[in-house]
């Protein structure tokens, strides 16, 4: 692949510093949808919502889950901030499998004291984590 | 002057003081080292939130948004970070004077607090404690800063408070930490700051011809969810510099005592010794006078 295709990538997380790298596409969900962004988009704002994001390197493509942040987008340069960022080797099914159930109990419950938003994030949140891993 | 016995009772306590405190520097040092890391590797995320507000902001000047605003409430709520363990040196008293001496009025105050000793001293003084995180400072997370974020923002959100501060121990290397006091909301930047992103964003847009910053949703969307993460990142930040500089603290002033003990114990051996001297030139006076007597 031509190098002119390909831009800066990083994604950032508070405890370190997740990716950093060249990529010639990353695809991820954002609170308007699922985008997709090569090199020369116009600058932009965008909020992330939990979900995988792919990137496309020169050679092959990863994967990772990435849960609330938001992302700047520049033409040579996308810098990702991310609360939480986690590759698939990092998360634990068991953990996950166990959040969603509780998540979906407590969805189900109908709890008038519940913080639907929340337990809804944290459904997603374990949904996330399971289709990565390949679990779902 | 003091007996031999006393001298050398001092002598042996000040060394074993002395073992103390060498200990406790070097298990300082190691927590130092772990505790810099970290906050070396927070940094990044921290600089790039603060970049990307300001950005943000530059952008849009006169922006209404509720977090940009002064609230209606006169309460100023400082989040004060303090360590659970003494004998840091001036690390806990210089946050204690940062919040005594603020000029902020006392009835004005409602306090957040992170560490025990900090909460223990201004308790004491009259302050008013809105609530207590001292367990969150022995190794603060992620999620930690977020829920003291929720509290703080939701009081800020309902009026109760008009505007956050956080007071902190900022770790500028091992040896130099400041007491900082820092407004979290509503969020303010120094116009020197404001105005230099203004000319460098102008000049690169002028260079590169290059389309403005869009936001997608919208810009108060955007900045209702973004300040929320940004307070909640400085908050993370200043819990985790606050760390480092504690153990820098301890570790400064643990060598501080085993230097000063070192020295004490030189000056009792000195004394220890003419003691000793003293009382052997004594006896020996005192045979000498016993045998001439006898002849």
């Amino acid at each position: 692949m031509a190098d002119d295709k390909l831009f800066t990538l990083s994604i950032i997380a508070p405890e370190r510093i997740f990716y950093e790298g060249k990529a010639s596409m990353v695809e991820l969900s954002t609170s308007e949808g699922d985008v997709g962004i090569y090199k020369n988009h116009i600058p932009m704002t965008l909020l992330i919502v939990p979900g995988i994001v792919t990137i496309t390197e020169e050679v092959g493509k990863r994967q990772a889950a990435i849960h609330s942040g938001f992302m700047e987008v520049l033409p040579d340069k996308v810098t990702i901030m991310a609360e939480i960022a986690e590759w698939p080797e990092e998360i634990d099914v068991n953990r996950a499998r166990e959040a969603e159930a509780r998540a979906e109990r407590r969805l189900q419950m109908r709890d008038p004291m519940l913080n639907l938003n929340r337990a809804e994030i944290a459904l997603r949140k374990a949904m996330v984590r399971l289709e990565l891993t390949g679990q779902k | 002057m003091a007996s031999m016995r006393d001298i050398q009772r001092r002598k042996s306590s000040v060394a074993s003081i002395g073992q103390i405190t060498k200990a406790m520097k070097l298990v300082s040092t190691v927590k130092l080292q772990k505790t810099k890391a970290r906050a070396e590797s927070a940094k990044p995320y921290f600089e790039k939130m603060y970049q990307t507000v300001t950005h943000i902001l530059a952008r849009s000047g006169n922006i209404r948004h509720p977090y940009l605003q002064a609230g209606d409430s006169s309460v100023k709520c400082i989040i004060t970070i303090t360590s659970n363990r003494g004998l840091a040196g001036g690390y806990n008293s210089g946050i204690e004077k940062l919040i005594t001496g603020s000029g902020f009025e006392k009835e004005n105050i409602e306090l957040i607090t992170v560490g025990r000793k900090g909460k223990e001293f201004l308790e004491r003084r009259g302050y008013k404690i809105r609530s207590d995180y001292s367990d969150v400072i022995n190794n603060p997370m992620f999620s930690d800063a977020k829920e003291i974020c929720e509290e703080v923002l939701k009081a800020f959100g309902d009026g109760e408070i008009g505007e956050i501060y956080v007071a902190y121990t900022s770790f500028k290397n091992t040896v130099v930490h400041t007491p900082t006091l820092m407004k979290l909301l509503p969020v303010e930047f120094s116009d020197e700051d404001m105005e230099k992103r203004r000319q460098e964003q102008k000049s690169q847009e002028a260079a590169e011809s290059r389309a403005p910053m869009n936001f997608e949703p919208g810009e108060e969307e955007s900045l209702d969810i973004i300040i929320p993460k940004y307070v909640t990142s400085i908050l993370f930040g200043a819990l985790i510099e606050a760390v480092a500089s504690e153990n820098g603290a301890r570790m400064q002033a643990m060598d501080n005592a085993t230097s000063n003990a070192e020295e004490m114990i030189e000056k009792l051996s000195l004394q220890y010794n003419r003691a000793r001297q003293g009382s052997i030139t004594q006896e020996l006076t005192e045979i000498i006078a016993g045998a001439e007597a006898i002849n």
